[in-house]
């Protein structure tokens, strides 16, 4: 019974990770549309510029952050005005591919500035097993888990009092809505889709943070977009709330397979087991979890 | 000036119905062939070969059959590195248990195993589509990629996990192991692609084409007018898995001899041959070699200017070699959203009219 209870908290765990990643997506996809593919490279730049940050210059690590989030806002400002802003009215899957392109610029820039070595993020955050459940119940559940869900939980509440009772939040939403409809009321789609890209950014410096303290910062942390995707899918491309409780099914669904089923057909299903998970969820409900139906007409 | 077609008549429905109605096409194609098939292999040292025309031949192949389902069908699809791995898989078992086939049986029947694997995962595009139908073609990628590393019946037992192609002659010649000639190599890939190329533009063309199209533009409305969407995704799907297993059997038998499917089947493959056909141009056919080319030829170009012309570090290079993939293909994106064959029919429509636009 203790292994199925720690199988399940360091699934859910670990789903919150994947949240943190989904939801920069989310942000995005509701706002303009675009399906963010740089997501995880952007994690991966925010991480390395970090520490690069900390690093080169030994500042302490507020002061780094605000830096790394002065340059995600520049990143933003960036793409936005020599991509997004071109391709504007462009079909989705050519917006996709300029993502793809992104990525592999952020990629060749975070490199380039930073070096392609392993770094270490330490700003103190708590790690070791949490002491109460380990005496008491033999369970095993590391601090920086908990402390990430934690913030999760922060991010989320402040996304969702941005989205819903801030002008600015008003205004993406509009966006979001129709492009056109927002445009004529008289909102600046330039100014919302690098508002929106900013907190795409800001979400993934808080995400890369956390998986760089979990597994140091290197080029695999990108990978983690892909194991977003299926959360994605899960919960719906336009759910906030969608992006947090399908992170939590694939953490657990994830974690039991790999316990339970895993052993029974050689191991290291976690690489396509979510993908699975979500493939048989969609054939019942094609929007998914919180998804907005999708409603066809000729 | 000597691009145009006037004076040229069309006097049969053959000729109306010509793949390329313009005589200078004609002369062009023939031509390129010409060369291609009669003076290359006789060029040919193993560095070209294996650096450049193979990877451009068998890449051609992949985009080839991607863009069947992506540009003509409109289904998105990131599984194309783990159908290529079951095209390669397949013929190392079918090359190890029946040493005795022909190497173009092998290949096609690669094809035909990687079609019914593709029309099963093909399944779930009759009720998901988009953005969400890609990320469910990633778990056939993911999946593909484990089983072929884990169920040991699929490499032979072998120690490693490599798959390793045995020696195969073809008319008396060899072409695959370690000595195969690389004229071979060349010709046999080129025969097929110029083959299957012709097969596809005729697919596409006709009323199995049209019918794909008619699904890309409105899957609701093609269903209105009586194309039965069940048939026709699926036969995309079949085809261009064919296409895919056919490329990822030459990759491992003909081009690299021995594979790991993480390696070489991984998911940027996927990618790679999604870019080749987005920048090459959805929709076309001479896109997707275009594309090939593009993704194949430029690494291998930055690498030498950086490397040997700048001085940099091979790290560097490649971190520098990244970023500049990343900053060509939004260019592209940006210059021309439709791919290089878009550019190409511009040209060729400015150069009917040159030198004398008016």
């Amino acid at each position: 019974m203790a292994i199925f209870i720690e199988t399940v908290l360091s699934g859910l765990m670990a789903g919150v990770m994947y949240a943190l990643v989904a939801l920069g997506f989310v942000l995005i996809f509701k706002a303009s549309g675009i399906f963010n593919f740089a997501q995880g490279v952007m994690c991966l730049f925010a991480a390395l510029t970090f520490a690069g940050i900390m690093e080169k210059t030994s500042v302490p690590w507020p002061i780094a952050f605000v830096l790394t989030v002065a340059v995600m806002v520049g990143v933003a400002w960036a793409v936005e005005r020599f991509v997004l802003r071109h391709l504007v009215n462009q079909e989705p899957i050519i917006l996709f591919m300029a993502t793809i392109g992104l990525a592999y610029v952020l990629e060749g820039v975070g490199d380039i500035i930073w070096g392609s070595d392993v770094k270490v993020i330490n700003i103190g955050l708590p790690s070791g097993a949490v002491d109460v459940l380990l005496d008491n119940f033999d369970i095993y559940l590391d601090k920086l888990e908990v402390f990430a869900a934690l913030i999760a939980a922060v991010l989320v509440g402040f996304l969702a009092v941005f989205f819903q009772k801030t002008r600015i939040g008003r205004a993406l939403r509009a966006v979001a809505d129709d492009h056109q409809a927002a445009l004529s009321v008289g909102i600046s789609l330039q100014t919302i889709w690098v508002i929106v890209w900013s907190v795409a950014g800001f979400v993934a410096l808080v995400a890369g943070i956390m998986w760089g303290a979990k597994s140091g910062v290197q080029f695999s942390l990108s990978l983690i977009a892909l194991k977003a995707l299926p959360v994605l899918i899960l919960g719906g491309f336009t759910s906030i709330p969608g992006a947090i409780v399908g992170g939590l099914i694939i953490g657990v669904g994830e974690k039991l397979a790999e316990i339970y089923v895993g052993p029974m057909v050689g191991g290291a299903i976690e690489n396509w087991f979510a993908y699975m998970l979500a493939l048989a969820f969609l054939l019942f409900r094609p929007q998914g979890l919180f998804g907005e139906k999708i409603i066809e007409r000729v | 000036m000597l691009y145009r077609e006037a004076g040229q008549f069309k006097s049969s429905y053959a000729a109306d119905q010509a793949i390329f109605p313009i005589a200078q096409d004609r002369w062009a194609v023939w031509a390129f062939l010409a060369v291609a098939f009669l003076v290359v292999p006789f060029f040919v040292n193993d560095y070209w070969t294996n650096a450049i025309l193979l990877p451009l031949l068998i890449y051609g192949m992949a985009a080839l059959g991607l863009n069947i389902l992506v540009g003509y069908c409109g289904q998105i699809s990131l599984g194309t590195g783990g159908f290529m791995a079951v095209g390669a898989y397949a013929s190392y078992k079918l090359m190890t248990s029946f040493p005795e086939l022909n190497m173009i049986v092998v290949v096609l029947l690669s094809g035909g195993i990687t079609a019914a694997v593709g029309v099963m995962f093909g399944l779930p595009s009759l009720r998901i589509k988009g953005f969400y139908l890609a990320v469910a073609t990633l778990a056939a990628q993911f999946f593909l990629v484990w089983l072929f590393n884990k169920v040991g019946w699929f490499y032979n037992y072998s120690a490693t996990g490599q798959i390793n192609a045995p020696d195969r002659f073809l008319f008396g010649f060899q072409l695959t192991g370690a000595s195969a000639q690389p004229w071979v190599k060349y010709l046999f890939c080129l025969t097929l692609l110029t083959v299957f190329a012709l097969i596809a533009k005729n697919l596409v063309r006709g009323r199995i084409g049209r019918n794909w199209m008619a699904i890309r533009d409105m899957d609701i409305a093609a269903e209105l007018i009586g194309v039965r969407p069940l048939m026709t995704k699926l036969s995309a799907f079949a085809v261009s898995s064919f296409y895919i297993g056919m490329a990822g059997s030459l990759l491992f038998a003909v081009y690299l001899g021995a594979v790991e499917v993480g390696e070489s089947f991984g998911i940027n493959v996927s990618f790679l041959v999604l870019f080749m056909v987005i920048i090459g141009g959805l929709g076309s056919i001479v896109g997707s070699f275009m594309g090939a080319a593009f993704l194949v030829l430029m690494p291998i170009l930055l690498k030498n200017f950086m490397v040997d012309g700048l001085g940099l570090m091979p790290v560097t290079a490649k971190h520098v070699e990244i970023l500049l993939m990343g900053l060509l293909i939004i260019f592209f994106l940006i210059v021309e959203p439709h791919g290089l064959a878009r550019l190409w029919q511009i040209t060729k429509e400015k150069l009917r009219m040159w030198p004398f636009p008016y």
